[in-house]
């Protein structure tokens, strides 16, 4: 019946086979439970088998719910630390290692890379017990570099939850993101780079008119991974605080108030409705970042 | 043109100069990011009373004015004993399920995509384009409602079935495919007489054998370190991976440090060594996606 295009006429039912696996585990467990989510926005529930239908809601509720934009504010700003201090850092680290003369390049990239292999589970067991009063390794460190001047009860995990969670972030993803600008350094032309020196241009026209635009493609793909990691945190808060947003919620983010919304308080339907709150912002966001792309592109 | 008037010496005692301050920034760098390890290390292996009484090895009439012998594998006894063997074999048993499960599905599908002309390819990669944007947050309220409903709840199934074909994955796999099989190799298995099946595990696997490697490690570390989806999941105590495991651990033994760190080490040796052993092909892996731009 079909004549076969491209490769084979067999391939037809064959090419299904190799898909169906996925086709079937997407269908199941990515595209019902997305409609669902849709469904439930709408709902009010008291676990998994209860539901009334409360229309828009979850959504009016959400807007003068002071948790909800506490949680948001609380994730902007963490947001903001990764674009702004994480990444930077990154690509500065990764211009220093790309230098060629440098020795043990490799054993410094494996070193700076090396927090990403800890999950964020046991980075958070470990950053618990790093920034403890009295006993933790970094009040006791900074008191011992200020000869004491720094506070041993220095109160990181009662009074600073976000500027913890930027400096654990900075640990743990530096390096990884290190490794995206390393690879986009690989485009950079060199004869261009040795002609700018030549020209005796400085280093930073070098870096504007070389090393940026070579670097772009790579560059807007670790913005746009890091804002979608960022904007999701969890598991670091969650772990870290045991559960809890932290003192006055300090620590909370809506993914944490998701869960707490869903799994705790047990309304699933609220905390869908704070799920696609987080969707829109999201593929808000990757739109309004394409478009800039394209737009610098022309 | 550089100016001539700089003698080739002196230009070549700056270079030096600035080489030596970006070795000297970079070592620092290197050591901050190295001693939380060390300090977890050590810590893992002191009592109670030295974890309070010094911030690395306890001090001692050892070499180097150490207390060797009052480091200890204590705490390391412990935690076997409270079970967390358990939790360390149900995480490498759901790490690799999920990795060569995901491996295949994603290289399967992503075969298709790449290789094949049949109706509905060109919706199918919009969908796989699409779903690659999706965040996972938005499926975890009616994810868990439908193992609910499905009774998955609570069993390994509803825990790695709905991980093993992440849209990502067939991206990657497709690009692989596109790039490292040529399609006559594909088409002179078949006048073999090869079977579709036989083609794909015997030509095509063969060919993209870097990005299998890299993808069973990249979804292996992903499981292992995976804590939401077995934290909703699951709610039997000899289900649980080593990542709720030692969440639960920290509650119940809040101020037993030495403990809690065995316990960390002992959850990311394996995921270290296996990096330590692959990291070429790990590092190749990630940034395969992102090179090409």
């Amino acid at each position: 019946m079909s004549a076969g295009r491209g490769i084979g006429g067999p391939s037809h039912r064959a090419a299904w086979i190799f898909l169906a696996p996925f086709a079937l585990v997407t269908l199941v467990f990515v595209a019902y439970p997305l409609v669902q989510s849709a469904v439930l926005a709408v709902q009010q529930t008291y676990g998994p088998g209860t539901k009334t239908f409360v229309g828009t809601k979850n959504f009016t509720d959400m807007s003068g719910d002071p948790v909800f934009w506490t949680a948001l504010r609380n994730t902007i700003i963490y947001t903001l630390g990764s674009l702004f201090i994480q990444l930077p850092l990154a690509l500065a680290l990764a211009l220093a290692l790309n230098s060629p003369r440098l020795r043990g390049r490799g054993i410094y990239r494996l070193i700076f890379f090396s927090p990403q292999l800890m999950g964020l589970v046991f980075v958070s067991i470990l950053a618990a017990l790093m920034f403890e009063k009295q006993a933790g390794l970094v009040n006791q460190s900074l008191h011992a570099i200020t000869g004491g001047l720094w506070s041993l009860d220095f109160p990181w995990l009662e009074s600073h939850v976000m500027a913890t969670l930027i400096i654990i972030s900075l640990w743990m993803y530096v390096g990884f993101n290190m490794i995206y600008f390393l690879a986009a350094l690989q485009n950079v032309d060199q004869t261009l780079i040795e002609a700018s020196e030549i020209d005796g241009a400085g280093v930073l026209a070098r870096f504007r008119h070389v090393v940026i635009p070579a670097i772009r493609p790579v560059g807007s793909f670790v913005i746009m991974l890091s804002m979608i990691g960022s904007l999701q945190l969890f598991e670091l808060p969650f772990v870290l605080l045991e559960g809890t947003g932290g003192p006055r919620n300090q620590g909370l983010t809506v993914v944490m108030y998701l869960y707490q919304s869903g799994f705790e308080v047990g309304d699933l339907g609220y905390a869908s409705a704070i799920g696609w709150v987080l969707a829109v912002l999201l593929i808000g966001l990757a739109i309004v970042q394409l478009w800039i792309i394209r737009r610098e592109e022309r | 043109m550089s100016s001539p008037a700089v003698p080739a010496s002196a230009r070549r005692r700056t270079g030096g100069w600035k080489r030596w301050t970006l070795q000297a920034v970079l070592a620092t760098l290197a050591v901050i990011t190295l001693i939380p390890f060390a300090w977890l290390l050590i810590a893992s292996l002191k009592s109670g009373e030295d974890f309070f009484g010094a911030i690395f090895f306890p001090p001692g009439e050892g070499p180097l004015g150490i207390g060797w012998d009052r480091l200890t594998l204590d705490n390391y006894r412990k935690l076997f004993a409270e079970g967390f063997g358990r939790a360390f074999l149900n995480s490498v048993f759901y790490a690799s399920t999920t990795a060569v499960l995901g491996t295949l599905v994603c290289s399967a599908s992503g075969y298709a995509l790449a290789k094949f002309r049949f109706r509905g390819r060109g919706p199918a990669l919009i969908a796989v384009l699409s779903l690659i944007i999706l965040p996972p947050t938005l499926l975890i309220a009616p994810g868990y409602e439908l193992l609910y409903h499905i009774g998955l709840l609570d069993t390994v199934a509803g825990l790695i079935l709905p991980v093993v074909a992440p849209a990502f994955g067939v991206f990657l796999f497709r690009q692989a495919i596109t790039q490292a099989v040529p399609d006559q190799l594909i088409e002179a298995a078949r006048m073999d007489g090869c079977s579709e099946i036989e083609i794909y595990f015997s030509v095509v696997l063969p060919l993209i054998r870097p990005m299998v490697g890299a993808f069973l490690l990249i979804s292996f570390l992903a499981m292992w370190n995976n804590f939401i989806s077995p934290q909703i999941v699951l709610q039997s105590q000899d289900k649980q991976p080593l990542s709720v495991a030692i969440a639960q651990l920290r509650g119940i033994y809040r101020t037993d440090y030495g403990l809690l760190m065995a316990a960390t080490v002992v959850s990311i040796a394996p995921v270290a060594l296996l990096f330590l052993l692959l990291q070429k092909q790990f590092i190749s892996g990630l940034t395969s996606g992102a090179v090409k731009g």
